[in-house]
């Protein structure tokens, strides 16, 4: 896809049984306030999982535990298991660098960064490939622009790659915040509410493009809206005041709920 | 229906007269600039020469020019910036982008928070104690810069420190999920979007410490000297100290003289504070988010 071998082998995995995400008892504080109950959850690769649950119940944390970006809270306290592509992410020897190559995040606001679309597009490419920032132009220029077709905003931003990315619409954006990670061919991209900050329309788009990448990366995407659960998930996971309560395929869980709390929350009638 | 009634006409009589005496306060306000500059430039004025401006003072300092004044001065801030800006950007950078939030963190933001509010006459005593005497660099341009430098650190610290704090978190977050390091993301990403604010602290620095009289007429600045300095351990003339001097020590000095040196002096802090101005200005022009 890119050729850029020589410098992106394949990271050791561990046994991962079709998983690309499995936590094991994880528990999590945030000071004394205890966030998630012994969760255990597994992701399967190549397709798109959704978590549902009232907000506070402890999606967003749980999603975050998986590339470590709570930590940077200094009062966080983990406790438990999580692997990704069957490796512990919690041992000692990880590098989170590492970690996050493979696992690519995209937040609720759109947050590209305050220079121009290509260098929003090479940032990663350049922060792990070494001597990347000295390719050939026609290198780094192919691969600006297979990123963007891949989020399929290759023909609107082309002619303008040298502007400001914080200058794009919403949608733009944040089809550009996923287009930055994929470079850098990540495993997991966890996605935090990617559609919250954006109108009906660009939801749409943004959920047809996160459809587009399913089977190429696994993903894990937090979501408030129901129906966008049910229309854009494999697999749908239910929490529940930190604790999981319910994770069956998607048609599954919206028709035939296996647990009570599940049904009132999908049915609207949770609180 | 909708036609005002009494109450409402007292009620805009009174928000009428409020508004009339806060505008008022407001234009007090700038009466004393626009006094001071207008004062300065009809007596001044007459004095700005070449003469003036690039020769020695004459005939016990009653006549001739400024020079080694207006180069002490300017020696005296470079040496000031030289020190204080590294350091003060430094610790801003820890400040913000680094240290967490605890004891250690609080104490040296109240410590710098302290210094800035030291007297001016206090950093002048420390100065002599510290550098003069203690590290014998004797009253010397070195001495006098390094009290100044100390004194305008918390000006750099904190307009440092501030515009950092103005970069929003989303980029570094966005930053840090890619796997950039801490450095990184200040590299590439908080400094450029705030090197328009911590430029703007360093002029207003340079505004202020070209304009202090009192750290300096006991560290390194001299009454009169008839050369110019030659390395930072020789004393120099400054603008400040000598429209002191030649205000109230010397007989004999013509009246307008102290006006012009005052007016060159208020000149160029005014440059620098338009320089300043104008450059945030054309930075934020650029910036977008």
């Amino acid at each position: 896809m890119y050729n850029h071998d020589k410098s992106m082998e394949t990271p050791a995995t561990g046994t991962t049984n079709g998983l690309a995400i499995r936590t094991e008892k994880l528990s999590l504080w945030y000071g004394t306030f205890q966030a998630l109950f012994d969760v255990d959850f597994d992701v399967k690769q190549g397709i798109i999982t959704a978590l549902i649950g009232p907000s506070g119940c402890g999606k967003s944390t749980l999603l975050r535990c998986v590339n470590r970006i709570n930590e940077r809270l200094g009062y966080v306290r983990t406790e438990g298991k999580v692997d990704v592509m069957g490796l512990n992410v919690y041992a000692p020897d990880v590098e989170l660098a590492q970690l996050r190559k493979q696992v690519g995040m995209v937040f609720q606001r759109p947050n590209p960064l305050p220079i121009s679309i290509r260098d929003n597009i090479l940032f990663g490419y350049h922060l792990h490939v070494p001597g990347s920032k000295k390719q050939p132009k026609a290198e780094k220029e192919q691969i600006v622009e297979e990123a963007l077709r891949q989020v399929l905003l290759w023909d609107q931003v082309k002619d303008r790659l040298d502007r400001k990315a914080t200058g794009l619409s919403l949608e733009e954006q944040q089809k550009l915040c996923i287009a930055r990670l994929l470079p850098v061919k990540p495993a997991v991209l966890l996605m935090d509410e990617p559609c919250s900050a954006l109108d009906p329309k660009a939801t749409e788009a943004v959920e047809e493009l996160i459809w587009q990448l399913r089977g190429t990366y696994s993903i894990l995407i937090v979501t408030h809206n129901m129906a966008q659960a049910r229309r854009a998930s494999d697999e749908c996971a239910f929490m529940l005041m930190g604790k999981l309560v319910e994770h069956t395929k998607t048609e599954e869980m919206f028709v035939t709920p296996a647990n009570q709390q599940t049904a009132d929350y999908i049915e609207g009638r949770y609180g | 229906m909708f036609v005002a009634t009494d109450l409402n006409r007292q009620n805009d009589k009174i928000q009428q007269r409020w508004r009339i005496l806060f505008m008022v306060m407001t234009l007090l306000l700038i009466l004393p600039v626009l006094i001071i500059l207008l004062l300065l430039i009809i007596r001044g004025g007459p004095m700005i020469s070449w003469t003036f401006l690039f020769e020695f003072p004459e005939q016990g300092m009653t006549a001739g020019g400024i020079f080694p004044a207006l180069l002490g001065t300017i020696f005296l801030v470079s040496v000031a910036l030289i020190a204080s800006v590294p350091l003060g950007i430094a610790a801003a950078l820890y400040l913000s982008e680094y240290a967490g939030d605890n004891w250690l963190t609080r104490v040296i933001n109240l410590a710098i928070i302290n210094l800035a509010g030291v007297p001016s006459i206090v950093h002048a005593l420390f100065g002599v104690g510290a550098f003069v005497i203690f590290f014998g660099f004797g009253t010397s341009i070195l001495a006098a810069s390094l009290t100044l430098a100390i004194m305008t650190l918390p000006v750099v610290i904190v307009a440092t420190k501030e515009s950092l704090q103005a970069v929003p978190q989303a980029f570094r977050e966005a930053c840090w999920s890619m796997g950039a390091t801490r450095w990184q993301t200040i590299r590439r990403i908080v400094i450029p979007n705030a090197v328009s604010g911590i430029l703007t602290g360093i002029i207003l620095e340079v505004s202020r410490t070209a304009g202090e009289t009192a750290p300096i007429m006991f560290t390194g600045a001299a009454f009169f000297l008839p050369f110019l300095p030659e390395s930072v351990f020789d004393s120099t003339m400054a603008l400040s100290l000598h429209l002191y001097v030649i205000s109230t020590q010397v007989p004999g000095v013509p009246e307008a003289l102290p006006y012009g040196v005052a007016l060159l002096l208020i000149a160029i802090v005014l440059v620098m504070n338009a320089i300043s101005i104008a450059f945030r200005v054309y930075l934020r022009g650029k910036k977008k988010w």
